[in-house]
């Protein structure tokens, strides 16, 4: 049972900026397009992982904030709790764009399996091998609320051990993902205040 | 930690069986199905459980709106009316696509999910902001475990759970575009299969932590970590969902007397769920998939397929599963072939879905 939970770590990637718990980490060039940001993004971790240029860029954006976000970590039992406005709507319009007309009637399966948001979430499992507790919700603004209760059931019932929680929200080219990790250690308590911190 | 207990208390469906649990029922252990031939948009000649728009427009209390908001407004009427919400009702939605058709006509802010939701709040008087899920395949069981967890966080006092998903050109040209689309009505473990029929649906369900029919014993939703499309060859994630419900309810998994399955009809999932009900020890149990008589109904499956389960414990009936016929997973299964009079006390609910997700939860009837 973990009663006493702290925000440990967060990540904000947005304008073409990453920052790490609050302070700004990276800055890609400014007119930067955000398909352009995110090779430059991916290419800062150093990592082998060709998947990521096949993912949409709502699963590009929250590949980056998480890889960031869990540098150094210990990944073992971290669920996963999100949230963002525009659900997968930049890649429905994609898929939209191939079945429109008669003429030019082509849907692909690769862009058709990111018509759901959570795939976003299953991107994250498979790269940082989560068996974990996941959810995926829609709302206009982050439910600050919602997800903090959520979390903290995660936490307090055994069904993980850490919660790595947060907005995924992209559509063109407007993003903004803030994802936190909260468990057992740190100084920030999770609470509602704290969490909205993190967005300003 | 002791968690207060959260009931369901009744629920009720939309579906081209019928406007309502009773009716749909009825005509389930007729054996109807609601899965024809037709059209949608440029994909011609597909299987689907699609409704009759005309039988639906007059019984829609509001005369405007899209055909999934009369669904879901006619499956959460009934509750509501019944159980008056209060400023701690949670509204908490299910859906994968909402209204996705109005982007063919380019109205891309109608075709946001929160632009449902704030419709569907406001029609049914429910003054809390809606609670959408939108997780693949699992969204309408995902939303009632969501929903039973805030509960007991003490968020709300009680809930309605509202699923709903239309099958529309959008989902069956990606559907046709996997080939998962099956040139028949689905037949779920059967040796036939060949793919999926898709299907529209909506349902309701009323929960709170009053005392009801059916106790919430356990509940668990596990990725698989495996592949965005396709299920773990093991089961992993259902496995583990089970078996997270079953350490929570605090039972023996050998007191399940029945499971509803998700049951697909693709070769990939339900050779996994075989795998998985196998590795548990619950091969003997028996076991059904409704998506021959409905189709696959996304986000509103998880959870019409929980309402038919709470009927069918009520009625001391277990449903065939149609078009099963031979079976054609690796792993024993009891697949219901006939209409079985039995007294569930246990039932086990599971569901999965794309991006890797699975959900399962076990009730109890009191």
């Amino acid at each position: 049972m973990t009663d006493n939970m702290y925000i440990e770590r967060s990540c904000r990637i947005s304008e073409n900026t990453i920052w790490l718990d609050g302070a700004p980490y990276w800055k890609g060039l400014p007119a930067a397009s955000f398909i352009d940001f995110a090779k430059e993004a991916f290419r800062l971790l150093k990592v082998d992982y060709p998947k990521f240029y096949k993912m949409d860029n709502l699963s590009k954006l929250v590949f980056l904030a998480a890889d960031f976000l869990l540098q150094q970590q210990d990944k073992d039992g971290i669920a996963l709790v999100m949230a963002n406005r525009s659900s997968s709507l930049d890649t429905d319009i994609k898929h939209q764009q191939s079945i429109q007309e008669k003429e030019s009637f082509f849907p692909s399966p690769a862009t058709f399996v990111y018509t759901l948001p959570n795939i976003c979430e299953g991107e994250l499992c498979i790269r940082h091998q989560l068996m974990t507790e996941n959810i995926f919700l829609v709302d206009e603004c982050f439910p600050t609320e919602t997800i903090e209760m959520y979390a903290a059931y995660l936490l307090r019932s055994g069904k993980a051990k850490r919660v790595m929680c947060g907005w995924a929200e992209l559509f063109q080219e407007n993003y903004d993902a803030v994802l936190y990790l909260v468990g057992p250690n740190g100084e920030k308590e999770h609470t509602k205040k704290n969490i909205e911190d993190l967005f300003r | 930690m002791d968690w207060p207990s959260v009931y369901l208390h009744e629920a009720n469906c939309v579906s081209p069986l019928g406007l309502d649990l009773p009716t749909n029922w009825e005509r389930l252990t007729e054996g109807h199905i609601g899965i024809v031939q037709a059209d949608m948009g440029k994909c011609g000649n597909v299987f689907v459980g699609k409704m009759a728009e005309d039988a639906i427009i007059p019984r829609a209390p509001t005369a405007t709106g899209t055909l999934l908001e009369h669904m879901m407004e006619i499956a959460a009427a009934p509750l509501v009316k019944k159980y008056k919400p209060t400023a701690r009702t949670a509204l908490v939605l299910s859906t994968t696509k909402g209204n996705i058709s109005l982007l063919d006509s380019g109205d891309i802010e109608g075709a946001r999910v929160s632009v449902l939701a704030k419709k569907i709040a406001a029609r049914l008087g429910i003054h809390t902001k809606p609670v959408v899920v939108s997780h693949a395949c699992i969204s309408g069981l995902l939303a009632v475990i969501a929903a039973k967890r805030l509960i007991q966080m003490g968020q709300y006092d009680d809930a309605i759970v509202l699923a709903g998903d239309v099958v529309s050109e959008f989902v069956v040209s990606g559907f046709q575009a996997f080939q998962a689309m099956s040139p028949f009505p689905c037949r779920p473990f059967d040796k036939r299969r060949h793919g999926v029929s898709l299907g529209e649906a909506a349902a309701c369900v009323y929960m709170s932590r009053e005392k009801g029919a059916f106790k919430i014993l356990g509940d668990g939703a596990i990725n698989d970590a495996n592949h965005i499309s396709g299920p773990s060859r093991t089961g992993e994630g259902l496995c583990r969902s089970i078996a997270a419900a079953v350490q929570e309810a605090g039972i023996d998994i050998g007191s399940i007397d029945y499971i509803s399955a998700h049951g697909t009809a693709t070769l990939y999932n339900d050779e996994m769920e075989s795998v998985a009900f196998s590795r548990l020890g619950l091969e003997q149990v028996p076991l059904n998939s409704l998506k021959g008589y409905y189709g696959h109904t996304l986000g509103a499956s998880g959870l019409l397929e929980l309402a038919v389960t709470m009927k069918s414990m009520e009625e001391g009936v277990l449903l065939p599963t149609q078009g099963f016929g031979e079976i054609g997973v690796s792993q024993p299964l009891n697949v219901l072939e006939n209409i079985t009079r039995q007294q569930t006390r246990r039932a086990l609910k599971t569901a999965s879905g794309f991006g890797g997700s699975n959900a399962a939860m076990i009730i109890e009837r009191r």
